[in-house]
């Protein structure tokens, strides 16, 4: 395998320093580093981030190939410079086995442009019903750690608190999509003045915030361990906070559509702005922004949802909920989180690494960047700048909220174990052929 | 004004222009020849993703009596019920030429979509879409009201009290009509069971109330709308006839009404429920009238819409040579 030696590259933002990876592992940080027999990778203004970790992403497959795959979806990771990603369980067939989960699993590593750790369904076939076998995931090659129903709420009070208990022998933990579905029929955008004014059916802050107030109580009754998946008002920052100074082993994940976009978009009928939880108010964005900084957030999750155009080309009501995000996850964090002074960049790491890794219990990823770890890493321009283009998505789908929208920053390049997925900008794509072969 | 989308679109000059037109439209619909040449060779297009005969005809009426082609696209019994999408039902109309779309739809926002997303350079008319707007309902009812309220010199609704009854959480002719109201001066006063009252209505320009009683007294005008007894299942109140006892208008209730004011339904009526059957046909009623004057303010819309040159804002109201001139 290639040796590298990333030339003045900024370590989280602060020194400058060289770093050799050698057989995949960072083998040496320092100044000036002797670059005879290897590639150099000039990192001149270039921030060097551990690569980073998705919580949550949608890649499709199997079932909805049309408009994601395990491949396209990883390399759209590895685009935004992302070394590992969660796959959600709601494929079709749904992630609620070990044969599912394996062949997930297998097809990431087959392609290799990103680690993907599936995430398998709480119950089976998302029905809500009858929990699915959490502990064959948890034994199987793919070595399930994350449940979820994600896309619908384990609303049943019993069912979530067995879920909560059972996933305790394998250090497990579930993620719930906060929804309460009665007080969600019909729902289309946030619930506030605009709803009633547009005639579209609101989705309340209540019917999120109550479910994570109930989860938080059962998972301290259970003495178990909670995931808040894509959490969106301030109701629930406040939620969380508390459970967290009561000790309720509670994390939490944002959007970083939720970090940025507002309600109003909906007023344009424009169906590329429905996802779900919706979009809310300026005042949500603001709390959401203050409780990553603060660490109440522990992380930031994409939730990239792909979709086919004809689910987004039509009236609001018939479009389907989702945006994709991997791709522009950093520039939105930096633009809401770094150039407003809320997060440095070690914190960027650590909510969009080191954090969500250690949620999902995945070892090798989110390490530090130090010498013997493995040679994960971000190298990230957060002086260039760039206006969203639908048509130069790296994902299968186009369905990004962003559009026409300028946005900072711009990952050069990622290496996954000391292999490059992205150079120049470019995703690398010998790099599937190397992983076979290596 | 390239589309009626919203009511909410509407400057007072518009609106007024709307209303001053149409007045001349109901002149024509009282010759003997109820026809003007003026969108010859124009196609109008009514477009039906529900359904609705009433508003369906009273397009059709008016597209004819101003010489338009009409064509007549009922989603059931069309390709849209195979699963055609929006987009291709519009790419089709496109190609087939149409000027105007009249588009009634069950999603909100549908016309909306139609005027922006570029698959067709129609002009787009709402007539109704989901629980949002229906733009014409308010303009033929603010139409009716100056008839009586206003029936002379300014003919403004200013300080011109309006209870908006019933359901005005689900109602499109709530939302058009508390929209144009506020924007022609008129006082809307929206009464609801808080159930069906929208979330946010605090910033919306009218006042709410939960108590009919107290509001039927100083109103000029009372509306009260269509109440889908499916509501009732779905726990908004807890029967129709509690429901119609605190929010129906009967003949007991009328009688609190000033002398002048007139009752008003967008109709179809559930006679009963939210209106008994004496006040539907009592000589306050100007809900047949109200029908007739649809038909004289879509046909001012069409023609404000589709006769191009015409700028909303800066053009005093047709008149009936206007309109004729040209007349082969």
């Amino acid at each position: 395998m290639t040796a590298y030696v990333i030339r003045n590259a900024s370590i989280l933002g602060a020194d400058v320093a060289d770093v050799r990876i050698v057989d995949g592992v960072i083998a040496e940080i320092g100044t000036t580093l002797d670059t005879s027999d290897v590639e150099v990778i000039d990192a001149d203004g270039l921030i060097a981030l551990p690569g980073l970790v998705d919580l949550h992403t949608h890649l499709r497959e199997p079932g909805r190939e049309d408009a994601e795959t395990v491949e396209t979806g990883t390399r759209s990771a590895a685009a935004g410079g992302f070394t590992l990603v969660h796959a959600m369980a709601n494929t079709d067939p749904v992630a609620d086995t070990a044969g599912v989960v394996e062949q997930v699993w297998r097809l990431g590593r087959e392609h290799g442009y990103c680690d993907v750790a599936p995430v398998g369904a709480v119950t089976v076939g998302l029905a809500g019903e009858k929990l699915a076998e959490l502990g064959a995931m948890a034994d199987s090659a793919a070595r399930v750690r994350v449940f979820s129903d994600d896309g619908k709420c384990v609303s049943d009070a019993v069912l979530m608190r067995r879920a909560l208990e059972y996933v305790k022998a394998f250090d497990g933990v579930i993620a719930q999509h906060a929804q309460e579905p009665r007080l969600t029929e019909g729902a289309q955008m946030n619930e506030g003045e605009l709803s009633g004014v547009l005639g579209l059916t609101g989705w309340p802050a209540v019917a999120e915030e109550a479910i994570i107030a109930r989860d938080v109580l059962l998972a301290e009754h259970v003495g178990s361990r909670l995931h808040v998946c894509h959490l969106s008002t301030r109701g629930s920052v406040e939620i969380v906070r508390w459970a967290k100074s009561r000790g309720i082993d509670v994390t939490a994940e944002v959007t970083p559509h939720h970090l940025l976009l507002t309600d109003e978009l909906a007023a344009t009928y424009d169906p590329i702005y429905k996802v779900n939880p919706p979009l809310r108010t300026a005042d949500d964005v603001a709390a959401l922004r203050e409780a990553l900084a603060e660490g109440v957030i522990d992380i930031v999750a994409t939730d990239h949802a792909p979709h086919p155009s004809e689910d987004k080309d039509c009236e609001w009501a018939a479009a389907a909920f989702g945006m994709i995000g991997l791709e522009t996850a950093l520039s939105v964090v930096q633009h809401t989180m770094v150039d407003t002074g809320l997060l440095d960049w070690a914190g960027v790491a650590d909510r969009m690494s080191a954090r969500p890794a250690a949620i999902g219990r995945v070892a090798s990823h989110g390490r530090p960047l130090a010498v013997g770890e493995p040679a994960n890493i971000v190298l990230y321009d957060p002086s260039a700048s760039r206006v969203v283009r639908p048509e130069d998505t790296v994902s299968m789908s186009r369905n990004t909220p962003y559009r026409g929208i300028e946005l900072p920053g711009k990952v050069v390049a990622t290496f996954l174990r000391g292999r490059p997925t992205v150079l120049d900008g470019t995703v690398v794509d010998e790099a599937s052929v190397e992983e076979v072969s290596a | 004004m390239r589309h009626l989308l919203s009511t909410g679109d509407l400057s007072r000059d518009d609106a007024v222009l709307l209303l001053d037109t149409a007045e001349e439209m109901l002149s024509v619909a009282q010759r003997p020849i109820k026809k003007l040449p003026t969108l010859r060779g124009q196609t109008v297009v009514n477009l039906f993703f529900e359904d609705s005969t009433r508003t369906r005809i009273s397009f059709e009426a008016a597209a004819k009596r101003l010489s338009a082609d009409v064509i007549n696209f009922a989603a059931k019994g069309s390709s849209v019920s195979k699963g055609e999408s929006l987009k291709d039902t519009a790419l089709t109309l496109q190609a087939m030429g149409a000027d105007a779309v009249v588009i009634r739809h069950g999603a909100s926002g549908a016309p909306a979509r139609l005027a922006r997303a570029g698959w067709i350079d129609s002009a787009i008319l709402n007539a109704g879409d989901g629980s949002h707007e229906h733009p014409t309902q308010a303009l033929l009812d603010a139409f009716t009201m100056r008839r009586h309220l206003a029936p002379s010199g300014d003919r403004s609704l200013e300080g011109r009290r309006v209870a908006i009854v019933g359901d005005v959480l689900h109602s499109r002719v709530a939302r058009s009509n508390a929209l144009l109201l506020a924007t022609l001066g008129a006082e809307v006063t929206l009464v609801a069971p808080p159930t069906l009252m929208p979330y946010g209505v605090e910033s919306w320009p009218v006042e709410t109330s939960y108590d009919l009683d107290t509001v039927l007294a100083k109103s000029d005008a009372v509306m009260m709308l269509r109440v889908q007894t499916e509501r009732m299942n779905a726990a908004f109140f807890p029967s129709a006839r509690e429901y119609s006892r605190r929010y129906g208008l009967d003949s007991r209730r009328m009688a609190k009404l000033p002398e002048h004011a007139i009752v008003m339904h967008p109709g179809p009526m559930n006679r009963g429920m939210e209106i008994t059957a004496d006040v539907a046909d009592s000589v306050r009623s100007v809900i047949v009238e109200q029908v007739t004057n649809g038909v004289a303010v879509r046909m001012a819309a069409l023609y404000l819409l589709l006769s191009g040159a015409r700028d909303a804002a800066t053009t005093s109201p047709a008149t009936t040579a206007d309109l004729t001139e040209g007349q082969a």
